[in-house]
């Protein structure tokens, strides 16, 4: 083809460069380029996707199409085209510790502290989860993350009917204040920071932590760890919710005021999308919805009247790190940027503090497939890199069996080895964000902004998350996305190594057998506690709760926690060793529970 | 003309799991495959699956069971489709379930049990192989 007749070609849709010029203005080297080296060299060896071509990964031309796993288009090359036309340093990437963070919320970035290498494990009885945290901690380890059973998580006792079966299978089984003083045991709670992974029960297993402590004692304005309490997400994905989204809103308002007043260095939410992208969705949407969720905590803490620089900072977040690793990065500057954004301009906020976006990241056990584990070792290095290179506070690397048990101890030791490789031998701590300035990346960022900010339009017209949330929006935003890539996968449209492709028989590796029996243990031991507290003490304690649950808690006085909080009196019925299952019953009582609408 | 008729599917996620991905994947799968499906949401328990199979009068029950709760779960619920004299619904188990579990659970009459990363096809494909609409009886 003549240069004459190549330029001619570039003004139609069908020539082969036509997408340089698609949606962008190239300058005119890269106009050169690809009318020149670039046409030669796709006429010489078309460009193919990896995997099958099935149409919906061809454009209307033929065209092969790259997307991200997310369904995100991905151009061949970045280039300063890629940029917005006011495209400039100081306003869209500022410096590490400065608005809008996109590089970073620390001036050394990794030098003067490292991520938190956070294990989350908990498995069968107290006993045998304390001697996997005290492995953990001796094998340098630097926090404890907890893992409750479901019966746990959902506010029963393990010798609740609908427990059976499920007693420290998915964590441990946590009953009473006593099995917290066994999980803890040995261990000092002012040196460890501590996370919680528990969400409608938040306020009941954060008060029996505060108890251990005080028994210990260790004292409540040094500790410090974090509670999930995220209920938004899990009535959008994980679905362990117990009563009703209004109720439970004023529980998680009652643990920000109580944190902020009695436990300054607690972070009293963990501000999930992790559970949101397990359950399918899009990077983007994860972003988007978890900082939306944020969004809607801090509009009704501010409804309390608290002040949002007073709870504001003790807010945190927890992302995925999953497969693809520029996106993940960008989704972890863009949050930053948004959430600084959202503080200031949304809120008012004055604090820095406040404007902080601190993450935990966790490696995607999703994308850990049951075939061929120990490939699964390598996935997990490369998106606890991208973690990292995304600046993370926190880190948990999935261990490589997740699809098939709970970790046995040798691969949870490989999942923390994978973190230390990366701090020490990698070197990508050792220069803050350093992939700023990649067109690619730096245009990911954008969009992953602008894409969250319009789902925040459309969530803002809905009246907020709850609202969507009954509505069904985000759940069905998350199945047609789950959806959609699991068509493609079958298709073969996005290769899974050792799934989809390159398949080979092989025999399953020795994983980690939880035994029948942790459900007679834990049963004999509630029968043995009732026995021997006072259940007088217990009714009466359980009495005062059910009264100030009943009670709208007013907008009160600075310093004091006001009158009808409900965290006060869980601490009280905690000490007098109520259950979990007993305090959660006092509070189904009053507020009642919640059934989903199925979307499917 | 007679026309064929659809193989009758309930989706069941019993226990106390919410992980309901699986559930709802597959839900949909089947029923692009041309399956009448009910999925029961979630939490329920043996007695709930085999009220509803029973009322629903379905060919195949699906059980989504990711927490390990199986070996409770799945031996009651088969009981109780005895005791209804349902044990003619085929059933299926999809889920993180351990090898050394699958031959107990077989032994309780479960038909199909499939661990993660099954394509969707060969769940469709057993189905479409093993479930024989009720209503119409087995040619001699």
């Amino acid at each position: 083809m003549s240069k004459e007749n190549r330029k001619a070609a570039n003004t139609l849709s069908d020539a082969p460069v036509a997408d340089v010029f698609t949606a962008r203005a190239p300058a005119e080297s890269e106009r050169q380029w690809a009318e020149t080296t670039l046409a030669q060299a796709l006429e010489n060896s078309p460009e193919k996707t990896p995997g099958a071509a099935t149409g919906s990964n061809l454009d209307e031309h033929g065209r092969a199409r790259f997307t991200t796993i997310s369904g995100y288009p991905v151009r061949r090359l970045y280039t300063p085209a890629d940029l917005p036309a006011d495209w400039n340093y100081e306003d869209y990437l500022g410096y590490p510790g400065q608005p809008p963070y996109t590089r970073g919320i620390h001036a050394t970035g990794y030098r003067g502290k490292l991520w938190t290498m956070r294990q989350f494990s908990g498995f069968a009885s107290p006993e045998e989860t304390n001697q996997r945290y005290k492995y953990l901690l001796e094998h340098g380890g630097t926090g404890l993350s907890v893992a409750f059973d479901l019966p746990t998580l959902m506010g029963y006792d393990s010798d609740h009917p609908c427990s059976a079966g499920e007693v420290g299978k998915c964590g441990v089984a946590i009953d009473s204040l006593e099995d917290m003083e066994i999980l803890f045991d040995g261990i000092d709670l002012e040196r460890v920071t501590t996370s919680m992974t528990i969400n409608s029960p938040a306020s009941v297993l954060w008060a029996m932590y505060l108890v251990v402590a005080e028994k210990q004692g260790a004292d409540w304005r040094k500790i410090s760890g974090t509670i999930q309490n995220d209920i938004l997400k899990e009535y959008i994905a994980q679905k362990e919710y117990i009563y009703p989204p209004a109720p439970s809103m004023r529980l998680v308002v009652d643990t920000f005021e109580f944190g902020a007043k009695a436990v300054p260095r607690w972070n009293t939410i963990s501000i999930s999308g992790y559970h949101i992208r397990e359950a399918g969705s899009t990077a983007l949407q994860e972003l988007a919805f978890t900082l939306y969720d944020g969004v809607e905590y801090v509009e009704w803490a501010c409804r309390r009247g608290l002040a949002v620089d007073e709870f504001g900072p003790r807010l945190s977040f927890f992302f995925n790190a999953h497969n693809d690793f520029f996106e993940e990065i960008a989704k972890y500057r863009a949050a930053r940027k948004i959430w600084y954004k959202v503080m200031k301009d949304r809120f008012g906020a004055k604090e820095e503090r406040t404007w902080l976006l601190r993450f935990h990241t966790q490696t995607a056990g999703v994308s850990l497939p049951a075939q061929q584990p120990l490939n699964n070792i390598a996935r997990v290095a490369l998106q606890a890199l991208a973690a990292v290179l995304g600046g993370t506070q926190s880190l948990h690397t999935d261990a490589y069996d997740e699809a098939l048990a709970l970790p046995t101890a040798e691969a949870t030791r490989i999942a923390l080895r994978t973190q230390q490789i990366i701090a020490y031998e990698s070197g990508a701590a050792q220069t803050i964000d350093p992939l700023a300035g990649s067109y690619f990346l730096e245009r990911l960022t954008l969009d992953m902004e602008n894409g969250s900010f319009q789902y925040f339009d459309q969530l803002d017209a809905m009246g907020g998350m709850v609202k969507a949330i009954e509505r069904g929006f985000p759940q069905k935003e998350i199945a047609e996305a789950s959806y959609q890539y699991q068509r493609a996968v079958e298709a073969k449209e996005k290769l899974i190594v050792g799934v989809n492709e390159f398949v080979n028989e092989e025999k399953p590796p020795r994983t980690l057998y939880i035994d029948e029996r942790i459900q007679d243990q834990q049963t004999a031991k509630l029968k043995a506690l009732r026995a021997k507290r006072s259940n007088e003490e217990v009714h009466r304690r359980l009495f005062a709760l059910k009264q100030a649950a009943a009670h709208e808690p007013a907008a009160c006085a600075d310093g004091a926690i006001c009158e009808a909080n409900t965290m006060p009196y869980i601490v009280d019925a905690v000490r007098a060793y109520a259950t979990v299952g007993e305090i959660c019953d006092a509070l189904r009582d009053v507020y009642g529970t919640y059934e989903e609408t199925s979307i499917t | 003309m007679a026309t064929e008729k659809k193989i009758r599917v309930l989706v069941a996620k019993p226990g106390l799991d919410g992980h309901d991905r699986g559930a709802k994947v597959i839900a949909r799968a089947l029923r692009d495959a041309g399956m009448e499906v009910i999925y029961t949401g979630l939490r329920q328990t043996p007695e709930m699956v085999v009220s509803a199979a029973v009322q629903e009068d379905v060919d195949v029950i699906g059980l989504s069971i990711l927490s390990g709760a199986h070996n409770a779960i799945v031996p009651r619920l088969m009981e109780l489709l005895r005791q209804n004299q349902a044990e003619d619904i085929l059933v299926l188990v999809g889920g993180i379930i351990p090898d050394a579990d699958i031959d107990a659970l077989r032994k309780t009459g479960v038909a199909g049990i499939f661990q993660p990363g099954t394509p969707m096809d060969d769940i469709v494909n057993f189905i479409r192989q093993n479930a024989r609409p009720r209503s119409i009886p087995a040619r001699p």
